[in-house]
């Protein structure tokens, strides 16, 4: 009961005190219900006037202990849980947390089953990127945006529920395999989508990439050096905006990614018009690898052998897949049976929300949230 | 950050304006592609997975559940309850619950995956909504039976 | 009763009913056409194709409770809507509508719609400053900054109509576009008046005091019922005023193919116009992101004011020569 009491003093440190440093510096509680946090994040800003002298991002507002929920259940109960921590884009969390026991029980999965989960799993990057797009153009006023990418993305989400049988909080992989297999019409529709999405392109870039406010807002803006970044243990398009090219599905390649020939951007100079262009262009890159994908996609069966009631080897074991945020690290430690004595999960969003501190020092208020949301961040999946 | 000089910016920016408002004013015109929702219905994907349901079995006139209770075990919320009784001269148990909590589902379909007998499948029902939370505790042998408009032959019987 | 004065009551009437329905036109269009922009149909559900949705809208706002928040400075906080409203309504009184359409003539009709615009920039600063919250503060910082820098290139643009037409009089000055409208011989006038036009009214991408993804929504972060509703047909009304300057300096005002019954009838080509320039400060809205505030400050030190003033010496000497 003292410590309790000890870290709730420690909590209420954060609020708003009476004890500001400068007299002329006051602050300003940004969320957790604000228009351009998205979610429930607060942000506490000590401000001097428009300028925001240090930004303290105050967490767990959404926090629903997910990975304690995973040391009390049976290992396969988890798995909707991993659909609901980054809700825009779900498949990976799956992939992740399903190829996690395939290495610890060492289990064969038949090679149509990891081509369908990395098509399905582009797609949803895709997506994901669709939202930020938009979500990150409403932060800077721009309202239009977002209802074409909510265009595009319908056209994947519908690709998606015909296959998954869900659009948002996805539950599809099974270990050894997915639980449905894709068929001729997810074939085709997904053609006729790349298609559809490489002309949308020309209406981003007109309307978005090239337009002179956009790139005035952004360009030199919260400038994340690789140095910093490599700090903080930035992942995903943000530490490719910075010039570092580092992607798990390059650098560590899990499932069949090495089969296909893609390119990870980077950025130059590390603003968020590095980390918007990147994003921009992994889009094309994913519809390069669904398009190999789907030409090379094998017959075969969908789901292997797994058991029916799997006990863990005792030890401990790590997957990472590149999430559409960043780096995603499983983490699990069995002590045998079938419920995990420990499962962290190291999510992307975490490690680059805490840049936000030093990021934004300085900035002007409105520059804060053009920085934030370029961030891409899931509140959901911070708080986990 | 770039070196478009004074006039270059103010003739790029300008430029660049008006491509925007070009492509505003092209999507003016085109088709709308929202659907008017309670007016107009989008067509649903038969793959939908809504709330599970028991599957009706044409040849018997009933549900194949046989209350071994895997799906009920399966399930990582524990919103099923399953119960059944076995009768006077019959061979297995017969149903008499089947109750599903759909406030807690999470539509992950482990239940449907593990049941032996394929009694569970998908409802396309996506029309949902409801003032209690007592709305959403569903008997799934009624809900059987009302679509059927018949009392369930092989509830009593489960040969 | 004298004629006069009856006059004046019945035109006042008509003036605050006009402000009501321009709102309520004005309300629709925005909604529809960011709608269709955005491929989605809109409003849809009251009345058909949801005209009467404005209506319904505004009674649900008569009908909400002003909050009054604690702490505020409460005199200032009702003050602030009857402020921003009030001076919002007086520029119609001098609208050349047609050639018999104007219910007040003044010699000096544009100086008396600038001043009263400026107006609004009080209400808004007394709004903030009351609301006793730093959102509403941070809104009116910038509005008032805001509105203060784009005056300058506002009027330099405008002046440089006045130099050619010599007077103040709204009728005097479409009478002198006899030929051509001014749009042809200042077309650098009146884009700066319209860019200038659009920080004035506080239109996206110039929307700084409200801001809603930064500041919630500013100014009137704090105001409910008819607070707001206020606020928001003050915003419609000086959007029209804006805009009718433009049409009458630089469209020819209610001047059009001839109708029958051309003094009256003129109203039509008028309202033609600003309806039309109302349309394309939507569109702009509807298009572009924000600006940030520097950067609109330094848009309107570097850009607008020299180009306006070097428009208004290259008019000058013009004139005088020729």
């Amino acid at each position: 009961m003292e410590n309790l009491a000890e870290n709730r003093t420690a909590y209420t440190d954060l609020e708003p005190a009476t004890d500001i440093p400068n007299e002329n510096h006051y602050y300003l509680n940004m969320g957790p219900q604000h228009p351009s946090t998205h979610g429930v994040l607060r942000v506490l800003l000590e401000m001097d006037g428009e300028y925001v002298v240090d930004p303290q991002p105050v967490l767990g507002y959404g926090h629903r202990m997910q990975e304690k929920m995973a040391e009390h259940k049976n290992w396969m109960a988890f798995m909707p849980n991993t659909g609901r921590m980054d809700y825009a884009a779900a498949l990976p969390y799956n992939h992740g947390y399903v190829a996690l026991f395939e290495r610890l029980c060492g289990i064969e999965v038949p090679a149509r089953a990891e081509y369908i989960r990395v098509i399905t799993s582009e797609l949803n990057r895709i997506v994901s990127h669709h939202l930020w797009i938009g979500a990150m153009l409403l932060d800077m006023g721009a309202f239009t945006p977002i209802l074409y990418t909510f265009d595009d993305r319908e056209q994947v989400l519908d690709i998606l529920e015909d296959v998954t049988g869900s659009r948002l909080t996805y539950c599809y992989f099974r270990v050894g395999g997915v639980c449905k297999d894709i068929d001729d019409k997810f074939v085709e529709k997904t053609r006729a989508f790349i298609k559809r999405q490489r002309e949308r392109f020309d209406i981003y870039n007109k309307l978005v990439t090239g337009n002179i406010i956009f790139i005035k807002r952004t360009e030199g803006v919260g400038v994340i050096s690789p140095d910093m970044a490599r700090r903080y243990g930035v992942t995903g398009p943000v530490l490719r905006g910075s010039g570092i090219a580092y992607d798990v599905r390059k650098n560590e390649p899990y499932s069949v990614y090495p089969n296909f020939d893609f390119e990870i951007p980077v950025g130059r100079n590390g603003d968020s018009y590095d980390r918007y262009m990147v994003r921009l262009l992994e889009i094309e890159q994913s519809l390069r690898i669904i398009e190999q994908a789907l030409d090379q996609l094998p017959e075969g069966s969908f789901l292997g052998k797994a058991p029916k009631k799997m006990k863990m080897p005792t030890g401990d074991c790590s997957f990472s897949v590149e999430a559409a945020r960043g780096e995603l690290t499983y983490y699990l430690v069995s002590g045998g049976g079938d419920i995990p004595y420990r499962l962290k999960i190291r999510v992307p969003s975490y490690s680059n929300l805490s840049v936000l501190p030093e990021l934004c020092q300085g900035m002007l208020l409105s520059d804060l949230v053009a920085a934030m949301g370029s961030m891409d961040l899931v509140i959901p999946e911070i708080d986990r | 950050m770039n070196n478009r000089g004074y006039f270059g910016e103010l003739w790029f920016g300008a430029k660049s304006l008006l491509i925007g408002l070009n492509v505003t004013i092209k999507e003016l015109f085109r088709p709308i592609v929202t659907v008017q929702y309670p007016r107009e219905e989008c067509e649903i994907t038969p793959n939908y997975r809504g709330h599970v349901e028991l599957v009706f079995n044409t040849e018997t006139g009933g549900c194949d559940c046989i209350v071994c209770g895997m799906c009920a075990k399966a399930c990582p919320s524990d919103c099923l309850v399953v119960k059944g009784e076995k009768k006077e001269g019959e061979k297995r148990k017969s149903l008499t619950l089947f109750s599903l909590d759909f406030t807690k589902c999470s539509l992950c379909g482990s239940c449907v995956e593990t049941c032996p007998k394929g009694a569970l499948d998908y409802s396309q029902d996506y029309n949902i909504a409801g003032f209690t939370r007592e709305e959403f505790h569903y008997d799934l042998i009624e809900r059987l039976e009302r679509r059927h408009q018949q009392p369930l032959a092989a509830a009593a019987g489960g040969n | 009763m004298p004629p006069e004065l009856l006059r004046m009551i019945i035109a006042a009437v008509l003036v605050v009913a006009f402000v009501f329905l321009n709102a309520m036109i004005l309300g629709y269009m925005e909604r529809k056409v960011s709608a269709h922009i955005q491929r989605r149909p809109g409003l849809m559900e009251v009345g058909p194709h949801g005209v009467l949705q404005l209506i319904v809208d505004g009674l649900k706002l008569i009908g909400k409770q002003l909050v009054v928040p604690e702490g505020s400075n409460k005199f200032l906080f009702r003050l602030a809507p009857v402020l921003s409203f009030a001076p919002c309504v007086l520029p119609f009184v001098v609208l050349p509508f047609a050639r018999k359409l104007q219910i007040v003539s003044m010699d000096i009709s544009l100086i008396f719609i600038l001043a009263m615009t400026s107006i609004n920039v009080i209400a808004i600063l007394v709004a903030g400053w009351a609301s006793n919250n730093k959102y509403s503060l941070f809104g009116t910082f910038r509005s008032v900054a805001q509105a203060v820098s784009y005056e300058i290139p506002m009027l330099l643009s405008i002046l440089s109509i006045i130099l050619i037409t010599s007077t103040f009089s709204l009728q005097g000055i479409i009478a002198a576009q006899k030929y051509y409208w001014f749009i042809l011989i200042q077309p650098l006038a009146f884009i700066i008046y319209f860019i200038s036009g659009l920080a004035e009214t506080n239109r996206a991408p110039f929307d700084m005091p409200e801001a809603e993804s930064e500041l919630t929504a500013g100014f009137h972060t704090e105001y409910s019922g008819m607070g707001f509703s206020f606020f928001f047909l003050a915003e419609y009304a000086n959007m029209f005023t804006v805009c009718s300057i433009a049409t009458v300096l630089f469209l020819g005002g209610w001047k059009g193919i001839p109708l029958p019954l051309g003094d009256y009838t003129g109203i039509f080509w008028f309202m033609l116009k600003v309806y039309g320039l109302l349309f394309v400060m939507i569109w702009v809205r509807w298009t572009y992101p924000r600006v940030r505030f520097d950067q609109l400050m330094t848009f309107c030190w570097k850009y607008l004011i020299p180009f306006s003033l070097a428009n208004l010496l290259i008019t000058a000497v013009l004139v005088k020569l020729i």
